[in-house]
């Protein structure tokens, strides 16, 4: 059952050294917040699961808290490189990173295998090109039924999954909607799970019946981290500061600049900076 | 009389080949620019879904990720995704999905991996993220790149996604029955699979461009086809539409026009 705690317990509650973790939110509801705290409290070792690797994975890697990658495209979208992952890859700074690549397709296929207790994935893919040649964890399995030869990926089953979503109730149910990415599929594949969310109410009211709701005997714990997502978004909460991913480029691409950023902004400030990014949409535009 | 821009020219030659009846699968950069100009230009009909989740979307500014907020905002509805990717695209229901990429080959194979050997880059690249099942699962690809010899490449370094492998008949050894690259748009010319040979053949030249520029701007000798065509200079409307839609997206993104 969902046990409502600080950011900074949640934390300490899912991940310890050496874990995995995936921490997911496809460009929406990016869970940046709680990638700080990882951040102060020094978590190292880490194998990170991310389909798009960005800005709060990026940030990680260059504090040195992960040992390895996998994921499926690490990019600034619309922008350009991840200096700090590619320092790591490329030059080992801070240290080596182990990387196991997939494509978009098999990760969320993975995800889902995962949340239905299964040990594999099965889908079409991965015809033709390379990637099967560098990552040997993806294999074929030959159709029982028709003989097609398809692409098999291991099912993903990280120790943690941490997501950002927009409100939890009181009970400790969870709720999202917009673009919901695979953050469904992620805490339900992983061990033990942290939420932080935009709000707390009595009762989420009026709603979507097709909206994402994750029980709250499905989650680990929950953080109210109003803003928690900047410079990513929470739909009808904040706008996606395209700015911040634009400064982004420059403040990553030398280790000075990016070390100084991470002290001032990171480790000298706490979950509260995050709240003067939670005003209103229709305020922000 | 306005003059476009080689880019312009690009993103405006790869619009005109969209159609209301298309369904298309969009990528970031100048397919966005394209999908989204024949939009709102000759096809106003068309479909667009980004890898996001979102289904006939209709953004009044192109977005930064593929994620962006309008995105959702202005879809018929969103969906997860894995859905995205197991009924959407597997399922066989895109007809054109669009790809850029670091490079390309003679044979439209594309790489966003790495430059250099896998395990010691030379450059890392983003990766594959969809792309490696939107070239084998939508009915058709078109591949928009900026020409320049480090892009057009003699051999690939990594297949990050699979075009027409080594030449014809290569797609259908691997069971695989949509079309592939069909169409190849660059700031300079078109191209298109030879029929007989799957090698890429240059059909267009945009306005002013020579065949020497384009040779320039790959790394393998090119071939011409006998019937070499011009592309039609863009149209008053059609880069009026597309100026706009840069100066409001650049405003949308917080970045001075």
């Amino acid at each position: 059952m969902a046990e409502f705690v600080s950011l900074a317990q949640g934390v300490e509650a899912v991940l310890s050294d050496g874990c995995s973790v995936a921490m997911e939110g496809f460009t929406h509801l990016i869970p940046h917040a709680a990638g700080h705290e990882v951040i102060r409290q020094a978590r190292k070792r880490l194998t990170l699961i991310r389909m798009t690797p960005d800005l709060v994975y990026d940030q990680m890697i260059g504090m040195g808290c992960a040992e390895k990658l996998v994921f499926s495209w690490g990019g600034n979208p619309g922008v350009g490189s991840l200096h700090r992952f590619r320092d790591a890859v490329e030059n080992g700074w801070p240290h080596k990173l182990e990387i196991e690549e997939h494509s978009h397709a098999a990760m969320a296929n993975a995800y889902e295998a995962g949340a239905a207790n299964l040990p594999f994935a099965v889908f079409r893919g991965y015809k033709g090109v390379d990637l099967p040649k560098v990552n040997p964890k993806i294999k074929s399995v030959t159709c029982p039924y028709t003989g097609e030869v398809l692409a098999t990926v291991p099912a993903i089953r990280p120790d943690a999954a941490i997501i950002h979503a927009l409100k939890a109730d009181r009970e400790g149910n969870v709720l999202l909607e917009g673009i919901v990415g695979v953050q469904k599929e992620a805490v339900l594949a992983a061990k033990r799970s942290l939420v932080t969310v935009e709000e707390i109410v009595d009762d989420f009211g009026p709603r979507n019946a097709n909206a994402v709701i994750l029980p709250a005997w499905t989650v680990t714990a929950i953080a109210h981290v109003p803003g928690g997502a900047y410079p990513s978004y929470a739909q009808g909460y904040y706008k996606r500061a395209n700015d911040f991913y634009i400064a982004w480029d420059k403040i990553a691409r030398e280790r000075e600049t990016f070390l100084a950023w991470i002290k001032a902004n990171v480790l000298e400030k706490g979950p509260e900076a995050f709240a003067q990014h939670a005003r209103p949409s229709r305020q922000a535009a | 009389m306005m003059t476009a821009t080689p880019t312009e020219m690009m993103t405006i030659a790869a619009a005109r080949l969209l159609t209301n009846e298309d369904v298309c699968f969009v990528g970031i950069g100048a397919p966005s620019a394209a999908c989204n100009l024949a939009r709102l230009t000759h096809a106003p009909k068309i479909t667009l879904i980004y890898e996001s989740g979102t289904l006939s979307t209709r953004p009044t500014v192109l977005p930064l990720s593929i994620g962006d907020g309008e995105l959702c905002d202005t879809a018929l509805t969103t969906v997860s995704v894995p859905e995205m990717f197991r009924y959407w695209l597997q399922g066989g229901r895109i007809t054109i999905g669009f790809l850029g990429g670091a490079q390309i080959d003679r044979f439209a194979n594309l790489n966003t991996t790495v430059v250099g050997p896998y395990d010691a880059p030379k450059v890392r690249l983003p990766g594959g993220g969809g792309a490696p099942e939107i070239a084998i699962h939508c009915g058709q690809i078109f591949i928009t790149m900026a020409m320049g010899s480090r892009a057009f490449v003699e051999t690939l370094p990594f297949i990050t996604s699979f075009g027409h492998g080594t030449g014809k008949g290569d797609r259908a050894k691997l069971g695989l029955k949509t079309r592939g690259p069909t169409k190849i748009i660059t700031d300079l010319c078109v191209m298109e699979p030879d029929p007989e040979t799957s090698e890429l053949t240059v059909v267009s030249l945009h306005p002013g461009v020579t065949r020497e520029q384009v040779q320039a701007g790959c790394g393998w000798p090119l071939r011409f086809a006998a019937e070499l065509a011009e592309t039609p200079a863009a149209s008053v409307q059609e880069l009026a539409v597309l100026r706009d839609l840069h100066i409001r997206t650049k405003h949308a993104h917080g970045v001075a026009a």
